[in-house]
């Protein structure tokens, strides 16, 4: 299942990179880009573990870059 | 500038008050250090915490991270005001480097705005707004003057002006009125309009092109992979030859002191910073691509302006693309009979058909045609047509039918040649042409100007019309008489020769979606409603305009330009420095500002890509 979110208070092109690599990882992650110019991340997820899988991807968020923040549209 | 940015100018501010208390009121040196140590403290925390938080995390060697070491390392050694300074500049460049960033994205954003809040739908004789996406085909709209079309669809009431300058890059309205095509994402400029949906939401013009625009930062130039790699090993490198400066110099050089060597050590590491270069390269890349959309050129990703830019032979689709791709009747040689009469004859045999060129005859002939008295309709692939009207037998079609029946025609040199025959005796022919496109022969001269070294045409239709089309541009070869597999193994074919270079195909995408497929770059022209050409093709220009192509490689080559200038200055200032660095010649205050200075000229030249005419 496909997502969308903005995400908020990207500071730099290599964090960016940095967490599209963590959240990649990700058990039932099965794509992820971030761009950190228009400031988007686009998810592609297993559905069925999805709440898991935004609790990991929120923690993954936290540990890399505390000020970060993401909201689905 | 938002809420963010203004806190770190605040904070930047009062940083400089404290930091001038320090200098100027020198009351016992205690007094001076809180200054100073406050000062620090207020400029620089955020730096701090993400540094040890980073450090937790497992991540060493991050700007925060550099940053901090080398200014706690400097307050360590004594050098306060240099510490404080160090951390000033450097969020100075932060927030010219935030502002700048914001700055592109908006303008950036803006020129992408085509995306649609709401639609007006009428419920109980009352427009109420509603989300896009919860409209459903077949559902009418109302589009006041000044909005946006948010969904595809037709006109059933009003007419009124269309500004499509966001699509297409044309400034020039369009007039639309009952029963046309309407494209979401262009704005209704004074009439109220009624439309009846035909494409939800997502499926409607505006969703796909913003959507291509926005995956296209996932394709990546060589380039840009080209910084992610050096940035993953150019920081460990530095920080390694940060350490061997600052231990091995004093065992070798014995009037050198370990503090001297450590100090030079932290300038080395603030000089390292590679932000220049991380940044600039792909907002380099993202202005490209956002300008080239402006001017109605989407390209799904900066892969392709590096392609674009090294294109050497271009081959076009004859049809649809080099000419109009309607077809007229342009001729009529009637032989004993009045040029009504034979018209009338081919507009019967072709009654049934729906071939280009039997709707342009059909076109034609105006009048009522008769379907009772047409029978025994015998279609000929590739040849022609045999009916029966009122008992009389009519032959329509080419020279090769004419070949097959045994009937003698003359020979004509001159677009597709229609013959008629009636009961075995020749009537006469009609002509019909393809009209070549008002400014292909400039747009092509053009190209051949930049770059373009090989300018191919390939066409399903026959030898003739493509000789007749070819003379007329400046075309090097062309082929003729090809099935679309034929065009595909054509265009393979000049891929594997070496003289071939970059090669790009230009086509309309309603048949040749493998060719585009193929090429290194798929050029679709008129994407504008066509679905097909804009998931086919590597680059959709939105309307039928050829000169297009030699903007999208003007932009490209451009792009590009920036692109490089950013690398060889930032990487050559940075190197610069870090020799300066080790051999202690520029101190810590110096490579703060070498650093910021170079990422604020490389994101202000990035900025440059944006701009288009």
């Amino acid at each position: 299942m496909k997502k969308r979110y903005m995400i908020k208070n990207l500071d730099c092109a290599v964090c960016a990179t940095k967490l599209e690599k963590a959240i990649q990882k990700i058990d039932g992650v099965n794509e992820v880009s971030i761009s950190f110019l228009s400031e988007k991340m686009k998810l592609v997820i297993d559905e069925t573990r999805e709440d898991t899988i935004m609790n990991e991807i929120n923690d993954v968020i936290h540990r890399l870059e505390p000020e970060v923040e993401i909201i689905e549209k | 500038m938002d809420q963010k940015l203004k806190i770190k100018l605040y904070r930047i501010i009062l940083s400089v008050i404290l930091l001038v208390g320090a200098i100027c009121l020198p009351v016992n040196p205690s007094f001076s250090f809180i200054l100073y140590f406050s000062a620090y403290l207020i400029v620089g925390y955020d730096v701090l915490y993400k540094a040890v938080n980073h450090i937790l995390s497992g991540q060493l060697f991050d700007e925060n991270f550099l940053m901090s070491l080398a200014t706690v390392g400097a307050i360590f050694l004594g050098e306060y005001l240099e510490s404080v300074m160090v951390m000033f500049l450097y969020q100075v460049g932060e927030l010219f480097q935030s502002y700048a960033v914001g700055k592109s994205r908006t303008s950036i954003s803006s020129l992408m705005d085509i995306r649609p809040d709401y639609a007006n739908m009428e419920k109980d004789g009352k427009l109420t707004k509603v989300d896009p996406d919860d409209v459903k085909v077949g559902d009418i709209i109302v589009v006041k003057p000044g909005e946006k079309v948010p969904l595809d669809g037709i006109v059933q009431e009003g007419e009124s002006y269309l500004d499509t300058s966001r699509l297409t890059g044309e400034s020039v309205p369009i007039h639309v009125r009952v029963k046309d095509t309407v494209l979401s994402g262009s704005v209704n400029q004074n009439g109220l309009l009624k439309i009846e949906v035909t494409k939800e939401f997502d499926e409607s013009t505006a969703s796909k092109i913003l959507d291509l625009v926005e995956n296209a930062s996932s394709r990546k130039a060589q380039a840009e992979n080209f910084i992610t790699k050096f940035s993953r090993y150019y920081t460990p490198i530095v920080v390694v030859g940060a350490i061997l400066l600052a231990v091995i110099p004093p065992f070798l050089f014995p009037h050198l002191t370990f503090e001297v060597c450590l100090e030079r050590a932290f300038t080395f590491l603030v000089i390292s910073c590679p932000c220049a270069l991380v940044i600039s390269v792909p907002l380099g890349f993202f202005g490209g691509i956002g300008g080239a959309s402006r001017r109605g050129i989407l390209l799904k990703g900066s892969n392709y302006l590096e392609s674009l830019s090294q294109l050497k032979t271009i081959v076009f689709d004859k049809t649809g693309t080099l000419t109009k791709g309607t077809f007229q009747v342009t001729k009529i040689v009637a032989n004993k009979i009045s040029e009504e009469q034979l018209l009338k004859y081919a507009a019967e045999a072709e009654l049934y058909s729906n071939h280009p060129i039997a709707l342009s005859i059909k076109e034609k002939y105006t009048k009522v045609i008769a379907q009772e008295d047409v029978k025994q309709i015998e279609e000929v692939s590739g040849k022609g047509v045999h009916v029966s009207v009122s008992n009389e037998d009519i032959y329509v079609g080419n020279a090769a039918y004419m070949n097959d029946l045994e009937i003698e025609v003359p020979q004509i040199q001159d677009g597709t040649v229609v013959y008629v025959i009636k009961e075995k005796q020749y009537l006469g022919y009609l002509v019909i042409s393809d009209e070549i496109k008002e400014n292909a022969k400039e747009a092509l001269t053009n190209l051949r100007q930049k770059q373009i070294q090989k300018m191919i045409m390939l066409t399903g239709d026959s030898l003739e019309s493509a000789k007749r089309v070819a003379s007329q541009l400046p075309i090097d070869t062309y082929y003729a008489s090809l099935l679309p597999q034929d065009k595909l193994k054509r265009v393979e074919k000049l891929l594997n020769k070496d003289d071939t270079g970059t090669l790009a195909f230009v086509g309309d995408g309603m048949n040749d979606a493998p060719v585009l497929v193929r090429a290194d770059v798929g050029i679709a022209m008129g994407g504008l409603g066509s679905d097909a050409a804009i998931e086919a093709a590597d680059v959709v220009i939105m309307d039928d305009d050829l000169e297009k192509i030699g903007e999208a490689i003007d932009i490209s080559k451009r792009t590009l330009r920036i692109v490089k200038q950013n690398i060889v200055f930032a990487i050559g200032i940075k190197i610069f420095f870090l020799i300066l660095g080790a051999f202690g010649v520029a101190n810590m205050l110096e490579a703060v500002f070498a650093d910021v200075g170079v990422s604020v000229l490389a994101i202000l030249n990035s900025m440059r890509t944006l701009k288009t005419k």
